[in-house]
């Protein structure tokens, strides 16, 4: 047999792309998705897209989550990359959760507070059972509407930290730091680990989180609060002086109020871990608010033993992008890498069967 | 490309690049942390060699993509028309044609001029990693020329095995001061790296390095005196040129353990063939 070198490699890959556009498609006697049907129906993987893609964009999420036929990490990188190539004209004032329009506000640590508990649009409390009914066209449901808006609830640990039972939020004078501009470097401040964080696996978070409350590192959690609902971003154009709305974005926001004993420098008090996310993505902002606390554990004099603690294995591994990425280059060609191991195995081998044969005839 | 700018990312970005590549050269081996962007290919496949030939590359030049020394594997064709697509820049396979050469596990066989540059994919760019996981203390290790971790590593191979058991990675010191990972490429391309004339640069994007080798700079494989560094190459001829000095892919001819060896540069393979040299494989067609 004669060795064909493998050529036609760009053609190989223009029909591979082709049968994926038609395997997107799928069967043509199917209507083709919209996406406005995406964005509307499949809201909590659009959430997902924009929040690891790092992006808040509905609509170009749910072209993502469309293009990458639903792989929403495949959906949240085509966002990435996208918004890479955006220039910066300006950065939001800090957003005011507390003055958020709310959908969703628990707490399981009061029964009742100021402003009450909202149970939202919540899968809580629903039976997971399929509902068949779903599966024809569902009845129209209007919901029953409350009689006034939900604005403005002071935030739990607010409440606490007017008696000083709480440790305070920190200043946030600084310049926040900027992952997608500047390199991870170490001590990493907690502005840039909430942002990898914010951007991190969600899988990834909750079982990190999930280690947490099972003795690797415990938090000794509460969940403070969890809301979910709109805010306006502003920005302070340097020519105008003054803030502008821009427009509303979706959020959830965790925060876990954690025990703490006290250290040398610091009373006992309630410490806090904090989760925040693009759009309705309740999992994601509890497991970030655990594992936030859980790699302060240095700043707070804790002992660091366990993996949620470790804020440089934590950092490193939470972006799905670089995971995925670094994962899936294991099936590029190592034919050099493994030709050179394969030469080596050989010499290692022969070494061995010498040595063998050299103490034979020894005997 | 429309909507996009000169090899896709943004000049302000390039600066960026270039500014860490000048300091990359400054301190030759010595990794610089860069504000690494998310590129349109996946991390892993590339993203920090093709940054660095983003930045360097001009309108004028002509790019050569290799992936295992060949132009025609997968992920080279890909990033070959990456760049022909945003930059629209003449692309080639021969190697002395190129001005720029982004490679991925593999230098050429062609010897590299003073007027090209050679671009390396990295996926890892500490090559203390295996033996210290922790980015900070492995900083700290370098700073301090600390390098202790990696000859007791070479030692225990020796004592274990009779010999040095790396073949591919194999850790180099540059310019008698930092301890570098040459990329994946076999060990028997290390010595190329050795004063070499063209300029070497490094990217490694998901792990948000960049290094450099200026031309002419002294790269010492890490050896002892009693167990000197040593190239590992398959002991055959290539099947299609006859080549008996160049790195050889093993390619699977049946299932009876059938093997072919060819050269892993497939242009070197081919400027041999177009000179009249021929392979085993090549006589027996000739004969059929």
């Amino acid at each position: 047999m004669a060795y064909v070198a493998v050529k036609g490699g760009e053609q190989a890959i223009d029909n591979a792309h082709a049968w994926l556009a038609e395997e997107r498609r799928g069967d043509r006697s199917v209507p083709e998705l919209s996406l406005a049907q995406i964005e509307e129906q499949l809201g909590r993987a659009v959430d997902r897209a924009m929040g690891e893609g790092s992006l808040y964009d509905r609509a170009l999420a749910a072209l993502a989550v469309k293009q990458a036929q639903g792989d929403l990490i495949e959906a949240a990188f085509l966002l990435r990359a996208y918004r890479t190539t955006l220039p910066r004209f300006a950065h939001s004032l800090p957003v005011e959760t507390a003055a958020m329009r709310i959908r969703r506000r628990i707490s399981g640590v009061f029964k009742d507070l100021p402003g009450g508990q909202v149970l939202g649009p919540t899968y809580d409390y629903t039976h997971r059972l399929l509902d068949f009914g779903l599966a024809d066209c569902a009845a129209e449901v209007a919901a029953p509407r409350a009689d006034e808006a939900m604005n403005a609830m002071p935030r739990v640990p607010d409440i606490l930290g007017r008696e000083g039972l709480i440790e305070p939020d920190g200043d946030g004078a600084a310049e926040p730091g900027d992952l997608t501009r500047q390199p991870l470097t170490f001590p990493a401040t907690r502005d840039v680990r909430l942002q990898a964080l914010a951007r991190g696996d969600e899988g990834f978070l909750l079982a990190l989180g999930y280690s947490t409350q099972r003795g690797y590192g415990g938090t000794h959690p509460f969940a403070g609060e969890i809301r979910m609902g709109e805010l306006s971003v502003e920005i302070e154009p340097p020519e105008l002086g003054f803030a502008i709305d821009i427009g509303d974005i979706t959020v959830t926001e965790c925060q876990m109020v954690n025990q703490f004993k006290g250290s040398k420098t610091t009373p006992p008090q309630f410490t806090r871990g904090y989760g925040l996310v693009f759009g309705f993505s309740e999992r994601k902002a509890m497991a970030m608010a655990l594992v936030d606390r859980a790699t302060r554990a240095e700043e707070l004099g804790e002992e660091v033993t366990a993996p949620a603690q470790n804020v440089e294995f934590v950092l490193y591994h939470s972006d799905n992008i670089e995971a995925t990425g670094f994962v899936e280059h294991l099936k590029l060609p190592h034919y050099v890498d493994f030709q050179s191991e394969l030469q080596n195995v050989r010499r290692l081998q022969r070494e061995v069967a010498g040595t063998a044969e050299r103490a034979e005839a020894a005997e | 490309m429309k909507g996009y700018n000169f090899a896709y990312l943004d000049e302000q970005t390039k600066r960026m690049i270039r500014r860490s590549l000048l300091k990359a050269v400054a301190i030759p081996g010595h990794q610089v942390p860069f504000g690494s962007r998310e590129m349109p290919l996946p991390y892993g496949w590339g993203t920090g060699g093709i940054q660095v030939t983003a930045s360097v590359l001009g309108a004028g030049d002509v790019l050569k993509v290799i992936d295992q020394g060949a132009d025609d594997t997968t992920n080279a064709v890909s990033i070959r028309r990456f760049f022909a697509r945003t930059a629209g820049v003449r692309t080639t396979t021969r190697t002395v044609d190129a001005t720029v050469v982004q490679t991925r596990h593999r230098i050429p066989e062609q010897a590299l001029r003073d007027d090209q540059i050679i671009v390396y994919q990295v996926p890892q760019p500490e090559p203390l990693f295996r033996l210290e996981p922790s980015r900070i203390e492995t900083r700290r290790m370098h700073s301090l020329a600390d390098y202790g971790l990696m000859h007791v590593k070479l030692y225990e191979d020796i004592a274990r095995f009779g010999q040095i058991s790396i073949s591919y990675d194999y850790p180099v010191l540059v310019n008698h001061r930092h301890l570098m990972s040459p990329s994946p490429i076999p060990a028997f391309d290390n010595p190329k790296l050795h004063r070499m004339p063209a300029l070497q640069l490094f990217g490694a994007g998901r792990e948000k390095r960049i290094y450099a080798i200026p031309p002419w700079t002294d790269v010492r494989s890490l050896d002892f005196d009693d167990h000197p560094f040593r190239q590992i190459r398959a002991p055959h001829p290539c099947g299609l040129c006859g080549a008996t000095a160049s790195y050889l892919d093993e390619v699977v001819i049946d299932d009876r353990g059938g093997r072919l060896f060819v050269c892993s540069d497939t242009d070197h393979c081919a400027e041999r063939r177009a000179a009249g040299h021929v392979g085993s494989e090549g006589l027996k067609e000739a004969a059929e």
